[in-house]
């Protein structure tokens, strides 16, 4: 079996599962935010229970539209709290909360070898600590609240193979753009990814966790790393609890295998309204931007704001462009702090705000007039997806979005390194 | 069941961005939902919209993020079912949840135009292009699903599988 099926098959309590099977998969960890919350709330009392399975495999985090932008998401903050205060579940409130992708895995929530189902598309992230984990709705949420399992159906795996060396300015989100430019946006339809070779062995966990990140933005319904040194390193100083790390088997079966060799890869920057549009930063001739965005679950860690920093640092942020830098937790803010980065970040000219989701999905904290061009380190850019439906959103990895801040538009690194 | 209506039809990668855009997540009533739903790609989409009227879209329906928001805003906006050639799979699940029929048909969505009258049998998976007269049938559901929807949804489903334990 590969690594997604000896997760799954661990988790039905069956000895080998096969693509295609549906299963009962019990779940380490439930997530869901302010957004899909309230409706999970309201469909679990529906299901006709008073309690969650087990509190302590429950978390809620308000990010998407916190600290509250208006009144009514300040009602779906309240009935998570409330909810979360009636159940004991953890819930992240302002102040101690990040964007939920990059909170669980930093708090030691979600561990190598879970099932980890979250109310929100993204929570494929987790895949890069060697878990199965995957988005759902509210109402599926509801259930595995109450219940503990969750019926899925067992993917077919596709196998990624990166060989060579990465080139400078490249990291996880070049790659997955890459990939998602070359196999299209259902290139991995109802797949899971499997993230493997030597490129992959020198990605640092936060590149991991980017990658994995956007499996979704392929189809995919996960993202999965295997464990090695790397893993057991971010693991150990947060893991509270015991877990099981899993090995794909030598003759695993794998629906696809398809392998890239990175050494010419340059940074990529996908153009408007696919994430699948990707370029190299070297054919992405006089855009001009707005706005430059710094942050979100795809790109919101400490070595994204270093690579910032890195661009930022001696530079001003150019007339006219709004340069918006959201650390992805407190932690994250702390570290950023005590390493001089905000100080850099402002000295150059940009805003830099307590953890939010914000301007990723259009909510607030950068939302773009019509006409307005975006840079952004986020996941997507989907008509409309960050304000009017005339604006324009280009993904990008930091060093670029930094880049592209300081000249005005969208340019590699080294053109402002020089 | 038997469904029918007129045929509003969009292309690939319809995704749960234009379906119901991020600023109206501040709430979840369904019938709120519902005057914003298809708003970002068909602005006058909730204007033309009559109950029992179907979507049609190619390949990929409904990718992007998990917002049950979505089908919950088309269910409620009166569209009876979706038809295309392939949905994203959180989408997929959140529909059939929710008790929003779906229907993969890449045949049927190749023959047939916007404004084109269509005729659904959902037991039987059968399409029936009353403008042009040409039938259809769909890919069957796999056992489990269609056992969730014959309950009426997951909750109903689960409500069940609760009492007998
Ligand atoms: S940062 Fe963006 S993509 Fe990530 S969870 Fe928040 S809204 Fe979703």
């Amino acid at each position: 079996m590969n690594l997604a099926e000896k997760i799954l098959a661990a988790h039905a309590g069956k000895n080998e599962v096969a693509p295609g099977e549906f299963i009962s998969a019990a779940v380490d960890m439930v997530l869901s935010n302010d957004i899909t919350a309230p409706i999970a709330i309201k469909e679990f009392y529906r299901l006709g229970v008073s309690r969650v399975f087990d509190p302590s495999k429950i978390v809620m985090v308000a990010d998407h539209f916190v600290p509250n932008k208006d009144i009514p998401s300040a009602e779906q903050a309240k009935q998570m709290r409330e909810f979360c205060l009636e159940q004991g579940v953890k819930f992240f409130d302002v102040g101690e909360m990040g964007i939920e992708h990059v909170l669980l895995p930093e708090q030691g929530l979600v561990l190598p070898g879970d099932v980890v189902i979250g109310a929100d598309s993204h929570s494929c992230t987790y895949g890069a600590l060697g878990a199965f984990a995957t988005g759902m709705g509210s109402t599926d949420i509801a259930v595995a609240m109450a219940t503990g399992d969750i019926w899925m159906k067992v993917p077919p795996t596709i196998k990624f193979v990166y060989h060579g060396a990465l080139g400078k300015w490249v990291g996880g989100k070049d790659l997955i753009l890459y990939t998602i430019g070359e196999i299209g946006v259902d290139g991995a339809l109802y797949a899971a990814m499997e993230f493997t070779g030597e490129a992959i062995d020198e990605l640092s966990m936060d590149g991991r966790f980017t990658m994995a990140n956007m499996a979704i933005e392929a189809g995919g319904k996960a993202g999965l790393f295997h464990v090695d040194n790397k893993t057991q390193l971010y693991i150990k100083s947060r893991a509270n609890r015991d877990y099981l790390v899993y090995e794909p088997d030598i003759d695993a079966v794998y629906d696809k295998v398809i392998e890239y060799d990175v050494t010419s890869i340059e940074p990529q920057v996908s153009l408007p309204h696919s994430p699948a549009n990707a370029r190299p930063v070297s054919q992405v001739k006089n855009v001009k931007i707005d706005q430059a965005v710094i942050g979100s679950c795809t790109n919101g860690r400490i070595e994204d704001l270093r690579l910032a920093a890195q661009v930022l640092k001696r530079h001003k942020v150019h007339r006219g462009v709004r340069c918006i830098i959201i650390p992805g937790t407190q932690q994250v803010y702390l570290e950023a702090l005590n390493e001089g980065l905000i100080e850099i970040f402002i000295r150059a000219g940009a805003a830099v705000s307590t953890p939010t989701c914000g301007p990723c999905l259009g909510g607030h904290m950068g939302v773009l007039a019509g006409g307005e061009r975006c840079v952004s380190t986020t996941n997507r850019n989907f008509v409309g997806r960050m304000g009017s439906t005339k604006s324009e959103v280009y993904l990008a990895n930091p060093a670029v979005a930094a880049a592209s801040a300081v000249a005005g538009m969208i340019v590699s690194p080294d053109e402002v390194m020089k | 069941m038997k469904l029918k209506g007129k045929v509003f039809k969009y292309g690939a990668d319809v995704n749960t961005d234009v379906i119901i855009p991020a600023r109206y997540l501040n709430v979840s009533e369904p019938a709120e939902l519902a005057r914003h739903a298809m708003e970002d790609i068909d602005a006058d989409f909730v204007k033309k919209v009559r109950p029992g009227d179907i979507i049609m879209a190619t390949t990929n329906f409904g990718c992007g993020s998990s917002r049950e928001h979505a089908p919950l805003a088309i269910k409620a906006s009166g569209v009876s079912c979706v038809i295309a050639h392939s949905f994203a799979r959180i989408f997929f699940r959140n529909a059939i949840n929710i008790g929003l029929p779906l229907l993969e048909c890449a045949g049927a969505v190749e023959n047939t135009s916007s404004g084109d009258v269509l005729e659904v049998d959902l037991e039987k998976g059968k399409i029936r292009n009353l403008s042009s007269g040409k039938t259809f049938t769909a890919k069957p559901y796999p056992d489990f699903m269609s056992r969730l929807i014959a309950d009426g949804g997951l909750v109903e489903y689960t409500r069940q599988r609760l009492a007998h334990t």
